[in-house]
């Protein structure tokens, strides 16, 4: 068992000058994305290829990742797959949710699956749809929408990051929930995207922009399965604008393929007034990656951020969280909770800062790590800069096993040490998964809760 | 109740335990038969509470010697949930939370566990659901709380007397309440010693450790006995506990060590 625990802020940009390899540079072109007439995403992706190409690929060197090493994503020769593929409603259904029965979006490897997707059971002024059909309207209608869509797509603060801008290099369709002022949207939008195993490693880029107009509000899941256990690599993009007085709540389930790389990131702007919520629980991939990002633009914003993940075997699972405040009178508060077992490794770094102009900020971190074998091993780092002087900020880390203790008292009601300790696993667990807005979604965590941490 | 001849429900002969290293049991002595309510007092780290775990099985606890007999049968030999199951209930001090595991849910695993045990068929979650409102009112539970997690911001005397609720659930053979009576104030130490004395029947048996004199004003013991250094060195009945309440434990310790002396 190792901890570390610091709240330092060296941040040591080491760089190696070559790109490794030029993996990078194989990387962007194996994923060739076909030509476009739209100047949005031609301008966007050539933005983003010159940025990429002043970087390095991260190593263990790189302060931000430290703890995770990709050496083992260099290994493979991904590639992009651009056809349909021949996935059916029936291999589907086991990922549908019931609250959501008519109102999602499927794709399979990054492809916008229209055959198995619905959204009829969504109000009519709300966009629910991939970029590529709401793009291929008339001509006129295309140009007035690509000038709305050029003030979010590709704007949050942070894109010039490597895996953001890798994205924003072949963006080529997106999936898009837009709701104008005033719509409260009370049934759930479910973005599903799937991934199969195939005879080469394919490597796939989904992409989500979410606009939630003033006073407007939605809830939405988005959840990435791997179909079967395949050797893939996700690199997702989701940005969300909440605007003012609006209310965003986001349940995002990562359940990769075991074999599977997975780094995704979650921009956030949030104008004043608004509120949100996001609920991030991490099962699957080899080597994982989660990087929520809020920036607070107004005052009194509301911000919630739940983490739950589990880790087994030899699964690394990372979570790299920021929260930027700017304005006065803004709250946050985060729980990211670690399940680490076997020879897993867990990391949560969690950043906030809290500039001169945030005065009576509210900000409250609790990290807490939950290890059940000797070998397992966690990382935390809460990473608090306040310069703020009038402002509430706290933070906790702990690091435990499970206690003999509550063992023993399950065990002298008569149930057994195995199904004790299977109990206190799920009641650590629970205070995250009762945040998830889904009731079917907290069904299906329970399940995996119960039946498959030994 | 003292009924002659009933049957033996616990006993232990010369048993001693550790923990870390350090022994805390130092040769104690007990029986216990059915129908009886033992008290067990005595000062601050007498052992009183060690017994109490050594006798559910908590496993940082070691027995290094001597043993105990559970009707008849060796009870160091089974775990603690086959103890539970076997009839052996222990009433926490600090009773745990369960985050996100119902009360309702919790009792009846809980229950079926000791019904299978029995050779008896599981209950369903109908019939369960009607036992268990009937037993709530053995503690004036109000219903609301079988849907709450277990424990879960439930004050002291809440969770006290959700202790008392399971154990009336599960109708144990031996009762061994931990200082049940501990932080209580007098309604809720009302309620519990009342839903003891409820449980106590003509063929089980109680042991009630405490610091306190109080309880027994609510629940009549047959015997008190007296802890000092990891063994029982007195013996007597409710007015002991009296006399204790007034004279303090020193007394006890001293007519001990005269005893002794003198042999």
């Amino acid at each position: 068992m190792s901890i570390q625990v610091s709240s330092s802020n060296n941040e040591v940009m080491q760089r190696s000058p070559l790109n490794r390899d030029g993996y990078l540079l194989r990387l962007l072109e194996q994923t060739g994305s076909p030509e476009t007439d739209l100047e949005l995403l031609r301008s966007l992706r050539s933005q983003s290829k010159l940025l990429i190409q002043e970087q390095a690929f991260p190593t263990t060197r790189d302060e931000e990742w430290r703890f995770t090493d990709l050496s083992s994503l260099l290994q493979v020769n991904f590639e992009a797959r651009t056809s349909q593929s021949s996935v059916s409603s029936e291999q589907i259904a086991p990922f549908t949710l019931p609250e959501a029965a008519e109102s999602r979006l499927v794709f399979v490897n990054g492809v916008y699956q229209p055959h198995l997707s619905l959204v009829k059971g969504l109000p009519k002024d709300l966009y629910v749809g991939s970029l590529s059909e709401l793009l291929a309207g008339k001509q006129e209608e295309a140009i007035a929408l690509q000038s709305r869509l050029s003030h979010y797509l590709g704007k949050q603060p942070g894109a010039a990051e490597l895996f953001t801008a890798l994205n924003t290099a072949n963006l080529t369709d997106a999936a898009i929930i837009w709701a104008p002022k005033n719509l409260v949207v009370e049934t759930p939008i479910h973005l599903l995207f799937l991934s199969t195993a195939a005879a080469s490693p394919a490597f796939s880029q989904p992409r989500c922009l979410v606009v939630a107009e003033p006073n407007s509000a939605v809830t939405l899941v988005e959840e990435y399965v791997g179909l079967d256990e395949g050797v893939y690599f996700t690199n997702s993009v989701t940005e969300v604008w909440v605007e003012s007085n609006a209310q965003v709540n986001h349940s995002r389930i990562q359940r990769e393929s075991k074999a599977a790389f997975h780094i995704g990131k979650t921009a956030v702007s949030q104008a004043r007034d608004s509120r949100y919520t996001c609920t991030a629980i991490s099962l699957g991939g080899k080597v994982s990656r989660h990087n929520p990002e809020i920036f607070q633009t107004g005052e009194q914003t509301e911000t919630y951020l739940n983490g739950l993940t589990i880790a087994l075997q030899d699964q690394l699972s990372d979570t790299h969280s920021a929260i930027v405040y700017s304005k006065p009178y803004g709250s946050s508060r985060q729980l990211h909770k670690c399940i680490v077992g076997d020879k897993a490794h867990g990391v949560f770094n969690g950043k906030v800062f809290v500039p001169q102009a945030a005065q009576l900020t509210d900000a409250g971190q609790l990290n807490r790590n939950l290890l059940l074998s000797p070998k397992a091993r966690v990382d935390t780092k809460p990473q608090l800069e306040i310069v703020a002087d009038n402002v509430k900020c706290t933070h906790g880390a702990t690091v435990g096993q499970l206690d003999a203790d509550e063992v023993f008292y399950l065990q002298s009601r008569g149930i057994d040490a195995a199904s004790a300790r299977s109990l206190l696993v799920y009641a650590f667990a629970f205070e995250v998964v009762e945040q998830v807005a889904i009731a079917s979604l907290q069904d299906t965590l329970t399940h995996f809760l119960k039946t498959q941490i030994p | 109740m003292i009924i002659e001849n009933s049957e033996v429900i616990l006993s232990v002969r010369d048993l001693t335990a550790e923990v870390d290293g350090n022994q805390i049991l130092k040769g104690l002595n007990l029986e216990v038969k059915a129908g009886e309510i033992h008290a067990i007092m005595g000062p601050n780290g007498s052992g009183k509470s060690t017994f109490s775990k050594v006798l559910a099985g908590h496993p940082s606890y070691d027995v290094t010697g001597g043993e105990i007999l559970f009707q008849g049968e060796n009870l160091l030999e089974l775990e603690p949930e086959d103890r539970a199951r076997s009839g052996v209930f222990l009433a926490f001090q600090y009773p745990l939370e369960i985050p996100g595991v119902s009360n309702l849910d919790f009792l009846r695993v809980a229950y079926n566990s000791r019904r299978k045990h029995q050779g008896l068929e599981e209950l369903d979650a109908f019939d369960f659901d009607e036992l268990v409102r009937e037993r709530l009112e053995v503690v004036k539970m109000n219903p609301s709380f079988l849907g709450r997690s277990v424990n879960e911001g439930f004050s002291g005397g809440e969770k006290k007397r959700n202790e008392i609720l399971q154990m009336a659930m599960l109708e144990p053979k031996l009762a061994i309440l931990d200082e049940t009576d501990s932080g209580l104030d007098i309604d809720a130490l009302k309620i519990v010693a009342n839903g003891v004395n409820q449980l106590a029947k003509p063929d089980n048996a109680t042991i009630l450790i405490t610091h306190y004199q109080r309880l027994l004003n609510y629940i009549e013991p047959d015997f008190v006995h007296v802890m000092e250094g990891g063994r029982i060195v007195t013996t007597g009945t409710k007015e002991l506990a009296h006399e204790l309440e007034s004279r303090g434990y020193d007394w006890v310790l001293e007519a001990e060590a005269a005893e002794v002396a003198g042999r």
